[in-house]
């Protein structure tokens, strides 16, 4: 009665689901950018910040990583726009509401990396770098960052993978992406069994793909003393 | 010294004295670590600090460069106090004040030459080219210039060591601080850093060093400075501390290394 899979694949499933792959990506990128930027400043500032600005960010990181990112990623689309400051109030859209919160919720993950990252770094290379006149922020930038992000990437790197799971998300406040293209797929047709399992593999492909380029960067990186671990 | 007469000398302060510390104070978690230690060092000085550990040897080094800033207690860099308040000064004062640690403290994630080059440019703001010259000469004098390329791990504890001489050296020091160079030094690699050092002293670099390696020491240093309990309890040329029928405390203190290491440096202890 059906088409075969194959058939169906080609006709119908794979043009929908490389659509929703390309919101993916456009939705993915921007956040696991964010979420690093956001790491790097919260990791530092956590430990290297004003004693005021490290309970801040602590706090920052508490809240995002204590609350589930579905009652986040619900707030900045639903909830944002009823907060008026001056008048003023700010509506995103869906797919910027998602990079918002998947950065916010990223970054408070990747500044554990890069907080264990620095402390792993011996206080005894910042005194040498004060020794020679460096102020502590160059010290810091261009002696324990270096260091301390070698050794939290293969973290960081988990948390992206993360990051490309939990960017199905965003088909709940109806961002087009994988999953909600592929939801959409599966109520007109009725062909769930094979349109979860293909999109399951397109996740994994995205996976495997930012697995090797996490390892890329690793190596490019490398350095003696600070190898990735080959098993 | 010649040059010292020309100098203007409106101050107390000798023309050619290049770091005093005056009443230095550090308290560290209920102890006190210094207690009102002052010195006062010459232009091509070499001052030797010995005692036992926990005297404070580490700690005053550490406050003479305020990476440690004392509690109280005046610090003079050719007569001129710095201002430790002022974050600008400190920064320029440490570029002027060379530290050797005794865990070398390189920076692991640069090579041997960057290492020495990376203060050239961030601090002093050479270009990459002049950096890159300057620290393979620098290099080239503590006999690494062939290993410019490797990184720390691969470098033994006298070659670290070297290039963190290298580093402190490329900055042009007006006084170096030594913070026992050789004690995480395997024996047979002690040598080769203790050669450098002695180049140094030989070239004229004014250096403050606390050291074990006291008959080493006493062949370079003009003055011992003992410490005891965060105080300067004895000072003196090492052949007024360690001579012949000297009763004084660092020649006590000599002895007892000398037995514990079990070998005959006793002998060359007493000079």
């Amino acid at each position: 009665m059906s088409t075969p899979y194959f058939e169906f694949l080609r006709a119908e499933l794979a043009p929908g689901l490389m659509e929703g792959l390309w919101t993916s990506v456009l939705v993915i990128v921007p956040s696991a950018l964010l979420g690093v930027l956001i790491g790097l400043t919260a990791g530092v500032l956590r430990v290297y910040g004003p004693k005021p600005v490290r309970k801040l960010t602590e706090a920052y990181v508490s809240l995002f990583r204590g609350t589930p990112l579905v009652v986040q990623v619900f707030f900045w689309y639903f909830a944002l726009p009823y907060i008026k400051i001056g008048g003023w109030s700010l509506v995103l859209d869906p797919i910027e509401a998602s990079i918002l919160a998947f950065g916010m919720c990223s970054g408070a993950y990747q500044s554990e990396y890069i907080r264990g990252g620095l402390n792993s770094i011996k206080r005894g290379q910042i005194r040498a770098a004060l020794a020679l006149g460096m102020t502590t922020r160059q010290a810091v930038l261009n002696i324990v960052l270096p260091q301390a992000f070698r050794r939290a990437l293969p973290g960081c790197g988990n948390e992206i993978i993360y990051l490309i799971k939990y960017s199905s998300l965003a088909s709940i406040i109806t961002v087009n992406e994988l999953t909600g293209t592929a939801t959409t797929i599966a109520k007109n047709t009725w062909r769930n069994i094979e349109v979860f399992c293909t999109l399951g593999v397109y996740y994994l492909v995205l996976v495997t793909l930012a697995g090797w380029l996490l390892h890329l960067l690793e190596d490019a990186m490398s350095v003696p003393g600070f190898e990735r671990p080959r098993t | 010294m010649s040059d010292a007469m020309t100098a203007a000398s409106g101050s107390a302060v000798p023309a050619d004295t290049i770091l005093e510390a005056r009443n230095l104070f550090k308290t560290l978690g209920g102890n006190r670590v210094l207690d009102s230690v002052s010195l006062d060092i010459g232009r091509g000085r070499v001052k030797v600090l010995i005692g036992p550990s926990g005297a404070g040897k580490s700690t005053l080094l550490q406050c003479l460069n305020f990476l440690m800033p004392p509690d109280s207690g005046h610090i003079l860099l050719e007569g001129r106090e710095v201002d430790k308040k002022s974050k600008k000064e400190l920064c320029a004062f440490r570029q002027q004040v060379g530290m050797i640690f005794q865990d070398f403290n390189l920076f692991d994630h640069l090579s041997a030459l960057e290492n020495v080059r990376v203060a050239l440019m961030k601090v002093k703001g050479l270009s990459k080219l002049e950096a890159t010259e300057r620290a393979v000469a620098e290099l080239a004098r503590v006999g690494l210039k062939d290993k410019a390329a490797l990184y720390p791990a691969n470098l033994s504890g006298g070659q670290k060591q070297r290039v963190a001489i290298a580093r402190a050296l490329a900055m042009d020091p007006k006084v170096m601080l030594l913070d026992e160079p050789t004690s995480a030094l395997d024996p047979e690699l002690i040598g080769e850093v203790l050669a450098v050092i002695r180049d140094l002293a030989q070239g004229g670099m004014t250096m403050i060093m606390a050291t074990h390696q006291i008959s080493f020491s006493a062949s370079l240093a003009d003055e011992f400075l003992f410490m005891d309990k965060g105080r300067v309890v004895e000072h003196g040329s090492p052949a007024e501390l360690l001579g012949r029928g000297s009763s004084s405390r660092t020649q006590a203190f000599c002895s007892k290394i000398s037995e514990l290491t079990g070998d005959n440096e006793a002998g060359e202890c007493r000079l």
